[in-house]
C-alpha cells in the first residue's frame, strides 16, 4: 500500500516538473499545484498507512486498545492544504493581473525588471 | 516566562490587525511604528532573560514537549529577535516618509507587521512544522509587500518571487514529511537526539541535502538566487530594505540552526557542500554586482555575496567560525537595511537609481555621503567598522582551519566590494548631475527629512559603536557559537532532560577532526 502511494507521488512529482519546465506561467502554476498535492501525500504517507483504523480511544479506556492510524500527519496535511490554497489563490491573482498588465503570459517575455542588453552600460 | 517568548511574535500581529483597521488615516502609520517600538522592548526583555537563564523555553498550549509546540530562545534567537525589533523601527519610521497614501490604503502597515510577526517566529520556533508555517506567514505578506502599487516591474519581479519561492516550500513540507517519517518527531531538541538513532544515515543525508535546498533558496546562495535580484529593486524602498535586511537571513538562520542542532551526523560530507557554496555565493554575488549600473541593483547583488560569508561560518563548523557567523549576521542586518534606505533618499533628491542619470550629491547633500560612507566602507570590511572584524573573525577561521582557498576568495572578494561601493559613490556623489541638477536635502519637507534620516543615522551610529567596541558583541557571539555546537543546553531546555542516548562519541570525534 505504502508502495503504491510511492509511486504515485513519483509520478505526480514527475508531471509537475514537465509542467513547471513551460514557459507558460500558467502552466508552471498547474505545476505547482500538483507538486503541492504531492508532498501532502508524502506526508500522508509517512505517517504509514493503516486501514480501517480510525484513531479512537474506547469509553473508558485511557489509550486505544491496539493500532490506530496516525493521526498527526493528517493534522499537517491539512494545515498544508489550507496555507496551499491560500497561496495559489494568490499566485492565480497575480499571474492574471500580470497578464493584464504585461499583456504574456511567456516568462521569456518578462524582461521588464531586468532588462535586455543592459551590461552595466 | 511564556510571555515573554510569545511577546515578540503577538505584538506585530495586534499591532496588525489595528493598523489594517485605521488603514485609510494617519492613525495607522503611527500605530505601526507604535507598535515596532513594542517589538524593540519586548525584544530587549527576551534578550535580558536569555542572557540571565541560558535558554528560555516555553510550551504552548501546555502540552508538554516534544508533543505541543515549542517556543525556545537561545543567545542567536535572541539576538535575531533583538535586530529584527531595530530594523523593524528604523523601516518603520522611514515607511512614514517614504510609503504614500496609496500603499497605506491597501494595508501596507498591516501587511509590514504580520511580516516582523513572521520573521520574529521563525526565530523563536522550536519545532519545524511550526517553522513551515512561520516561513508562510512571512512569505505571503512578503509578496503583498512586493507588488503593492502593481507597476509593471514589480509584477514582473513579483511572478520570479512568488513561483520560485512557492517551489522550495515545497521542497521544505516534503522534506518535512519524509523526516517525520523516519524519526516520528519534529520538535528540533527532540531530533537533535532522534538522528543519531536513525538506522540509514544514508537516506538521513538525502533528507539534510532536501533542507539545504530548500533553506538555500530562502537565503539565496549559489545557484538558487536568481529570484533576489530580479525582484528587490521594484518594490517601495522601505520594502527593499527590510527585505534586504531580514528576510535572507532568515534563510541562513534556518541553514544554521537545522546544521548545528539536527545535521551534525556527517559533517564531513554536508558541511563541505555548504564550503563549496559559500564560496561560489561570495563570487558570483560580487560579480554580479560589478556588472550592474543601478544603485539598488548592484545593492541586491551584494546580499547574496555576503550570504556566502556567513554560510562559509557555518560550513567550517569551528567555534570560532560561528563565532564569525553569527557576527556577522547582526553587522550585516543593520548595515544592508541601512544602505537601502540611502538608496531611498538618493532616489527622493536626485530622481533616480540609475546611476547614469543621477550625481552631485556630495557637493550639495554632504551629510548624506557621510552616511553612505559608513556602511558602504563597513560592508567592504574597512577598519575600525563592524564589518572589519566580522571578515577578521571568518578569516583567521578559515585559515585556522587550513582552508586557505576559501580565505582567499573571502579577502578578494571583500576587495571587489570596495570596487562596486566606490563606483556608486563615485557616480552618485562625486560626478556631477547629467542634467545640472543640484540635489538637497532641503528639498524635502521638514518631516520628510528627519523620518528618512534620522533611521539612517540610528543604524549608522549603531554600525559605528560595533566597530570601535565589538569586543562585548565578539563576546556574546562566542557565547552563543557556544550554545550552537553544544546543544545540551538548548535540549535540556526543551524537553525539560536530556534524552537517554550515548552522547555519541562518533559526533564529537568528528567535531575534533574538523578543528
Amino acid at each position: 500500500m505504502e508502495l503504491l502511494v510511492a509511486i504515485m507521488v513519483g509520478v505526480l512529482v514527475a508531471a509537475s516538473v514537465h509542467l513547471m519546465l513551460a514557459r507558460n506561467v500558467l502552466r508552471f502554476l498547474f505545476g505547482l499545484i500538483l507538486i503541492s498535492n504531492a508532498a501532502n501525500l508524502t506526508i500522508f504517507v509517512s505517517g504509514r498507512l493503516t486501514p480501517e483504523s480510525p484513531p479512537l480511544i474506547p469509553e473508558g479506556a485511557d489509550a486505544p486498545l491496539e493500532t490506530v492510524a496516525n493521526a498527526l500527519p493528517q493534522a499537517l496535511v491539512l494545515t498544508a492544504i489550507v496555507i496551499g490554497f491560500g497561496l495559489f489563490a494568490f499566485a492565480l491573482a497575480l499571474v492574471y493581473r500580470t497578464y493584464q498588465t504585461l499583456g504574456t503570459l511567456n516568462s521569456d517575455e518578462m524582461r521588464l525588471a531586468e532588462p535586455k542588453g543592459e551590461n552595466g552600460k | 516566562m511564556s510571555w515573554i517568548l510569545a511577546a515578540p511574535i503577538i505584538i506585530p500581529f495586534a499591532t496588525a490587525v489595528l493598523a489594517f483597521l485605521f488603514r485609510r488615516g494617519p492613525e495607522g502609520r503611527w500605530l505601526s511604528v507604535v507598535g515596532s517600538a513594542g517589538l524593540l522592548i519586548a525584544s530587549g526583555f527576551l534578550m535580558a532573560e536569555v542572557l540571565r537563564e541560558g535558554v528560555v523555553a516555553a510550551q504552548m498550549g501546555q502540552w508538554a514537549a516534544p508533543f505541543g509546540i515549542t517556543l525556545v530562545a537561545d543567545l542567536l534567537s535572541a539576538v535575531m529577535v533583538v535586530i529584527t525589533g531595530i530594523t523593524g523601527l528604523a523601516v518603520a519610521i522611514y515607511a512614514l516618509a517614504d510609503v504614500d497614501e496609496a500603499k497605506e490604503a491597501l494595508g501596507f502597515h498591516a501587511l509590514y507587521q504580520v511580516l516582523l510577526a513572521g520573521v520574529c517566529g521563525a526565530f523563536l520556533t522550536g519545532d519545524l512544522f511550526n517553522l513551515y508555517v512561520w516561513f508562510e506567514v512571512m512569505l505571503i505578506s512578503s509578496f503583498g509587500l512586493l507588488i503593492l502599487g502593481g507597476k509593471r516591474e514589480q509584477l514582473d519581479g513579483g511572478i520570479k518571487y512568488v513561483t520560485l519561492n512557492l517551489v522550495s516550500t515545497i521542497l521544505f513540507l516534503s522534506a518535512v514529511g519524509l523526516l517525520y517519517g523516519m524519526t516520528g518527531t519534529l520538535n528540533m531538541a527532540d531530533l537533535h537526539g532522534a538522528v543519531q538513532e536513525v538506522e540509514n544515515p544514508g537516506l538521513l543525508i538525502v533528507i539534510a541535502i532536501m533542507f539545504m535546498i530548500a533553506f538555500g533558496v530562502k537565503a539565496a546562495v549559489f545557484p538558487l538566487f536568481f529570484w533576489l535580484p530580479a525582484s528587490y529593486h521594484t518594490p517601495a524602498f522601505a520594502v527593499s530594505a527590510i527585505f534586504a535586511g531580514l528576510l535572507t537571513k532568515v534563510g541562513v538562520y534556518s541553514l544554521i540552526r537545522v546544521f548545528t542542532l539536527i545535521f551534525t551526523t556527517d559533517v564531513a560530507y554536508t558541511h563541505t557542500i555548504l564550503l563549496w557554496v559559500a564560496g561560489f555565493t561570495m563570487v558570483t554575488g560580487v560579480l554580479g554586482a560589478a556588472a550592474m549600473n543601478d544603485f539598488r541593483r548592484i545593492l541586491s547583488f551584494h546580499i547574496i555575496s555576503q550570504i556566502g560569508y556567513m554560510i562559509l561560518g557555518l560550513a567550517l563548523f569551528t567555534p570560532l567560525a560561528i563565532v564569525g557567523a553569527v557576527f556577522y549576521i547582526v553587522h550585516h542586518i543593520i548595515v544592508k537595511a541601512n544602505l537601502f534606505l540611502v538608496a531611498g533618499v538618493a532616489r527622493r533628491i536626485a530622481g533616480s537609481t540609475d546611476l547614469s542619470a543621477i550625481g552631485g550629491l556630495y557637493k550639495t547633500a554632504p551629510l548624506l555621503g557621510l552616511l553612505f560612507l559608513i556602511p558602504a566602507f563597513s560592508l567592504a570590511g574597512f577598519p575600525p567598522l563592524s564589518g572589519f572584524w566580522a571578515k577578521y573573525v571568518l578569516v583567521k577561521a578559515s585559515l585556522d582551519a587550513e582552508a586557505y582557498w576559501i580565505a582567499a576568495v573571502a579577502l578578494i572578494v571583500g576587495l571587489l566590494t570596495i570596487y562596486s561601493m566606490t563606483k556608486i559613490w563615485g557616480a552618485a556623489f562625486w560626478k556631477p548631475h547629467p542634467e545640472g541638477q543640484s540635489p538637497k536635502l532641503t528639498s524635502l519637507t521638514a518631516r520628510d527629512r528627519a523620518a528618512l534620516l534620522v533611521p539612517i543615522a540610528s543604524l549608522a551610529i549603531l554600525t559605528c559603536i560595533i566597530g570601535f567596541y565589538p569586543e562585548p558583541f565578539v563576546a556574546f557571539a562566542e557565547r552563543s557559537a557556544e550554545q550552537l555546537l553544544d546543544p545540551t543546553a538548548y535540549v535540556v531546555a526543551v524537553l525539560g532532560e536530556m534524552p537517554d542516548i550515548a552522547p555519541d562519541p562518533a559526533d564529537v570525534a568528528q567535531l575534533e577532526a574538523v578543528e
